[in-house]
């Protein structure tokens, strides 16, 4: 089996239509098709219309990517392709491009976890993940934090969010602010020029009692909301800068705080953040600093590949094949709500491939009960 | 000639193979839940059964609907995909089209199916090969007729649709046959774009796409 395959990655879990192209952890293609312009006037992502705008995009963007890479499908030893988690109409789309397209080209297909494919995109950036791999990942659809043993077969969860997600607090902020959609964007940016201090909103789930690593952003949100209302019922100016900050350090603090607690509790002396919060310049700030400080290394991929994007399947997907993992089969369904626990999806028809097996000697004494 | 037909625009998960003069090969499965896992085997199928590789196919047909959206798009994006890897063209038909023409009745007819929401896409033909009016969706009471109806609009709607006629559900054999007489006839094909004839429902679900295991 080739180390370091060419593998191409569909990505249609949400509202970006995403084609990467990666030989081993080398990337070579990553176009995108954004619908993201048509759901602002909604305030949030419709299914409907993400369904329609991936399928317009999907063949398009497939040829574009093949393009940037300078490869050809007959090259690729695999196509890799988003399961699930994700809108079901939206996955559908991406999961039937990819069986036609390695039928077509007579390729095995890799269903793999929308969710294992946001950690393993850092190998693009900073090389192969240490095993076991500690990751928080945050976005409008995902807050958890995650230990990897091994990112193509053993995902596990340490906590997740009881009930928004970070990036849905900052799109439901921005909507009280009157700042459009998405949200995590311009309130990073005005927080810039914000006082991050000026205002002391709460910090979900950090007592004593309280689980050590899930979060909960449904508390803050309120409260922000309610102090933004005052302020306009008793007729001043809402500060929309020192909100914004105040706001956007009590979610960057909750998630830096339980993921710095994580890695020292596993003894995970290194931490990656994925998912589109991880574009955040405070939290990518306030995770530096944090992690110095506790004498553990930051892995954060560029913006641009932390947002949802065809190069992370890909990442995974090559991942599967030089792994020798079990290709899936041409029933593969989009499953919207896959576990984490399940990076990919392997057909029942194959015969399983009895490769080495990965044995991780750090992980078996200090991952869980 | 041999052309590839899919179809995933009603409750059936259809693909032939056609020759130009006839159907070499064809599944059709009735599963209006299951057009993802069900297409790729059937197009498999009938390529084996045929005994032939995809690559030997020299044009893609596809049913463009109307139809619920999530499936139809199924047998869309497969059959854009497949062109753009082979290198050869894909024809659009209307799936009304393609019941009209496997009813083989002559005379005046409509076809309609099932739109979901208590209502019916449908159009008007008269003959198998002569759609005379647009695909639209309506309530089964505003189109009732006594008329011929064929499809599974008339037996889901009987009173409004008293004299029903088979086949309930498209097959990819007689848009394949549908295809190959027009491609003889250099007739022209749609786009292989959706017949949604809906708007979307532009509603953002609450805590949309929350996934994150417990
Ligand atoms: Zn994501």
């Amino acid at each position: 089996m080739a180390d370091e395959p060419l593998v191409l990655g569909i990505e249609t879990s949400c509202d970006e239509t995403g084609v990467g192209i990666v030989r081993g952890t080398t990337l070579l293609a990553d176009a995108i098709a954004s619908s993201v312009d048509t759901h602002a006037r909604f305030g949030g992502v419709v299914p409907e219309i993400a369904s329609r705008a991936h399928l317009e995009a999907m063949v398009p963007t497939i040829e574009r990517a093949l393009k940037e890479a300078g490869v050809k499908g007959s090259d690729l030893d695999g196509i890799a392709v988003t399961a699930g988690p994700g809108l079901a109409g939206a996955l559908l789309v991406g999961v039937s491009a990819a069986k036609a397209y390695a039928y077509a080209l007579n390729k095995p297909l890799y269903g793999v976890n929308h969710l294992a494919s946001h950690i393993c995109v850092d190998q693009l950036e900073h090389g192969p993940l240490p095993e076991p791999t500690m990751a928080l990942l945050v976005s409008g659809g995902h807050s958890s934090l995650l230990l990897a043993p091994d990112i193509t077969s053993d995902v596990r969860p340490l906590g997740a969010t009881i009930d928004d997600a970070a990036g849905e607090a900052f799109d439901k902020i921005a909507r009280v602010l009157q700042l459009g959609f998405p949200g995590g964007p311009v309130i990073d940016r005005l927080a810039k020029e914000g006082d991050p201090k000026a205002i002391a909103f709460p910090r979900g789930l950090t007592g004593s009692k309280d689980p050590a690593y899930d979060f909960s952003f449904s508390g803050l949100k309120t409260s922000v909301a309610r102090w933004i209302e005052a302020k306009r019922a008793a007729g001043e100016e809402v500060p929309v800068r020192d909100v914004a900050a105040s706001f956007q350090e009590a979610v960057v603090d909750v998630l830096t705080r339980k993921a710095v607690r994580a890695c020292l509790d596993e003894g995970v002396d290194h931490l990656m953040i994925g998912g589109g919060v991880a574009a955040n310049t405070r939290l990518r700030a306030l995770a530096a600093e944090r992690c110095e400080k506790a004498g553990i290394r930051l892995r954060v991929p560029r913006p641009g590949l932390c947002t949802d994007n065809g190069a992370m399947v890909a990442a995974l997907g090559a991942e599967m094949v030089a792994r020798n993992r079990p290709a899936s089969d041409w029933e593969l369904s989009a499953d919207s709500s896959l576990p984490v626990t399940e990076p990919h999806v392997p057909g029942h028809t194959h015969d399983h491939v009895h490769d080495h097996d990965h044995v991780h000697e750090v992980s078996k004494d200090n991952l869980y009960s | 000639m041999l052309l590839l037909a899919v179809d995933t625009a009603t409750p059936a998960v259809t693909a032939a193979l056609h020759d130009g003069t006839s159907v070499v090969a064809e599944s059709s499965q009735v599963d209006a839940r299951r057009h993802g896992e069900l297409l790729l085997p059937a197009v498999d199928r009938v390529l084996s059964e045929a005994g032939v590789k995809l690559d030997a196919v020299t044009g893609i047909v596809v049913g463009v609907g109307p139809g619920p959206y999530t499936g139809l798009r199924v047998g869309l994006v497969t059959a854009a995909t497949f062109g753009s890897v082979l290198g050869v063209p894909v024809h659009g038909l209307c799936t009304l089209d393609g019941l009209a023409y496997a009813s083989g009745i002559e005379g005046p007819f409509v076809v309609a199916t099932d739109a979901r929401r208590k209502e019916v896409y449908w159009a008007r033909y008269s003959d198998p090969r002569t759609r005379v009016s647009e695909p639209a969706v309506d309530r089964p009471a505003d189109v009732a007729t006594e008329l011929p109806v064929v499809g599974a609009g008339a037996v889901l709607y009987p009173e409004a649709f008293p004299d029903g006629r088979g086949p309930e559900h498209v097959s990819a054999g007689a848009l394949a046959g549908l295809a190959a007489e027009r491609l003889a006839a250099g007739a022209d094909f749609l786009p292989v774009t959706p017949l949604y004839l809906r708007r979307p429902d532009a509603q953002v679900p609450k805590n949309y796409k929350v996934v994150t295991p417990k």
